[in-house]
């Protein structure tokens, strides 16, 4: 078992705690960039999207785990980040001036439904999310002139400084490059004032408010992160699957995201990852299990019921989802044979009276 | 110049009068402590400073400029801190988090240089941390350092809370009952840590608090309270033996 001894505040703000941090993420690291001449294209074609999905897990991650606000609506931002990427893709922006602009369109809608979010607590705010996901889509459906409609857009590759990043390698490692500034853009975030404003938000607004924190202006700048990484995940998205429309951006599509932070670990950050991970290669384990059901399982429907099963599974006995079951399964190996049952059980909270507002 | 001043303060919910008229002047540098019987009025007294309930009548005056009419985060920015009665804490994160969330009002970098943490954010957080240590090192925090709030027994919530509106640096510190829940040994450690606060960091206090013990040993003046009207003012001494008090308490002779 490894002891920090901290003779420095630095060390309680640095990235990288100790040594095998750094080694073990330089591995991991060093594994996803060999990727591209190591794996498979199916593979490769699985690594994008986990990518993609770890970006949008980490929007939501901002502002479900660490601001405590819920949200069913972001397949809405998903949406207008790729639908803003489609259409100046179309207009002949270059991508390094579409992605941010699809980042910052994307951030403008949350900042519209962080408003109301102010005023809205729990399973109201989760109501107005989702009817705001229900707006986008049909707003997308039926704006034709702009958006197609029901007939969708098409996406060519995307070009950076006249190179087509066509090929598995090169989108790949734009994914990943965005994934991992994202990731370092929150940890720096939830290092600093602005992370911690939130996360008091989120454990009990009366007192963030009583020590300073600007409650209007943490929720609706929480909203506005969460929807421009969202926005930024949409326009990757888009173009790795090359055709958008409005089915993609559907309600169903909000909850598999909300599913990512759940089985993830909501409060976490590895957890966003975890997550999209477990999203992604969750499917391709069905579709090899049909082959040893009865025909009558292995039917459309079989996926759902699957998802249903392991959403409901990991609330009732893992509420800290993957990266939770993680930490369990270390502190087991870090303290063994002292390990007890316990030690990560939450602890009763005292009376709460004074829930003013 | 007066200090704090809160002059003929009133709330209604409905019909119930639940602060009625009730002006007091708190003086720089004093521990100034408010009693009363259940119902008197006396959190209501501190949501309202807080602003947490708007007011019906009156004004809150620190250092001569209203209160009222701002919102609640201004308050601690003007160098308001205060403790709540049953405790609101962040209860999923460590000690050191809760004391540094108390810092929020000296913040002064962007979001940008926040997401870049550039130098000048490493600084700011290095600053924060020692202003934090020293309050860790007053209210002999270091055990429960990095340990969750969730698992901290009662008592050390109490001065965990008291430790995050003291890292706010503040002028004027509102305690809503600092002794509740404590053995009579920690409210010895409440008694000392109130006096220090007073003496050595310069904050004036307003207490609200049952324990008269405490009151005597750390008030400089009292006010008693009944039903939302003021009933006594004066040295603990002089409202401990005023008969409107001991009426409010004990109710009349037969």
């Amino acid at each position: 078992m490894r002891f920090l001894f901290k003779t420095d505040y630095d060390q309680d703000i640095r990235l990288f705690k100790h040594g095998g941090q750094v080694f073990w993420y330089g591995l991991l690291m060093a594994l996803l960039l060999a990727a591209p001449f190591l794996v498979d294209e199916y593979v490769m074609s699985q690594l994008h999207f986990i990518c993609i999905y770890s970006i949008v897990g980490l929007g939501l991650m901002l502002l479900v785990g660490f601001t405590g606000q819920i949200s069913l609506g972001h397949a809405a931002f998903l949406a207008v980040g790729a639908y803003t990427e489609a259409l100046l893709q179309a207009k002949g922006v270059p991508v390094f001036i579409s992605l941010p602009c699809a980042a910052l369109f994307s951030a403008a809608a949350g900042l519209i439904v962080g408003l109301p979010a102010l005023r809205l607590k729990g399973i109201y705010l989760a109501i107005a999310t989702l009817a705001f996901n229900v707006i986008v889509e049909e707003v997308i459906t039926r704006w034709e002139g702009l958006t197609g409609g029901n007939s969708g857009l098409h996406l060519k590759p995307v070009e950076i400084f006249g190179v087509t990043l066509d090929g598995d390698a090169g989108f790949f490692y734009l994914c990943l490059g965005l994934t991992v500034l994202s990731i370092l853009a929150l940890m720096n975030l939830l290092r600093s004032p602005t992370g911690r404003a939130f996360v008091a938000i989120r454990d009990s607004e009366i007192s963030a408010s009583c020590m300073g924190v600007n409650l209007a202006k943490y929720k609706t700048l929480s909203f506005a992160i969460s929807a421009a990484l969202t926005g930024i995940g949409g326009a990757l998205y888009a173009h790795k699957v090359s055709f958008i429309s409005p089915e993609q951006f559907t309600l169903l599509q909000s909850i598999e995201l909300v599913t990512i932070v759940i089985l993830g670990g909501v409060g976490f950050l590895h957890g966003a990852v975890l997550g999209a991970a477990f999203l992604i290669v969750l499917p391709q384990l069905i579709s090899l299990a049909k082959d040893y059901l009865p025909a009558n399982v292995g039917g459309t429907g079989l996926q759902a019921v699957v998802f249903g099963l392991v959403l409901i599974g990991f609330i009732i006995f893992e509420p800290l989802g993957l990266y939770g079951r993680w930490l369990k399964v270390r502190t087991w190996f870090e303290l063994f044979p002292f390990y007890r049952k316990g030690m990560f059980r939450r602890q009763k909270s005292y009376m709460k009276s004074e829930r003013l507002r | 110049m007066s200090f704090f001043k809160v002059a003929n303060l009133g709330i209604n919910f409905g019909g119930v009068v639940a602060v009625d008229k009730v002006s007091f002047e708190v003086r720089r540098g004093e521990v100034y402590t408010i009693i009363g019987p259940n119902g008197a009025g006396k959190t209501t007294i501190f949501n309202l400073i807080g602003l947490i309930y708007p007011a019906t009548s009156g004004q809150i005056l620190l250092e001569d400029k209203p209160l009222t009419g701002s919102v609640p985060h201004r308050i601690a920015q003007l160098g308001i801190a205060r403790t709540f009665q049953n405790i609101e804490l962040f209860e999923h994160a460590t000690v050191l988090q809760n004391l540094l969330i108390g810092r929020h009002r000296h913040r002064a970098a962007s979001l940008w240089q926040e997401l870049l943490f550039t130098p000048a954010v490493r600084r700011a957080e290095l600053a924060a941390r020692e202003a934090v240590e020293q309050v860790i090192d007053f209210l002999d925090l270091a055990k429960y350092r990095d340990s969750l709030v969730a698992g901290l027994p009662y008592g050390g919530r109490k001065v965990v809370e008291l430790g995050g509106a003291l890292a706010t640096e503040p002028r004027l510190l509102l305690l809503d009952e600092p002794s509740s829940g404590l053995n009579p040994e920690e409210t010895d450690d409440m008694a000392f840590w109130i006096e220090d606060i007073r003496r050595h960091l310069g904050v004036t206090v307003l207490m609200v608090e049952h324990d008269m013990n405490l009151v005597s040993r750390v008030s400089d003046r009292v006010l008693a309270l009944n039903l939302g009207t003021v009933i006594a003012e004066g040295t603990p001494a002089e409202v401990q033996a005023h008969p409107a008090v001991i009426e409010a308490y004990l109710g009349r002779a037969a």
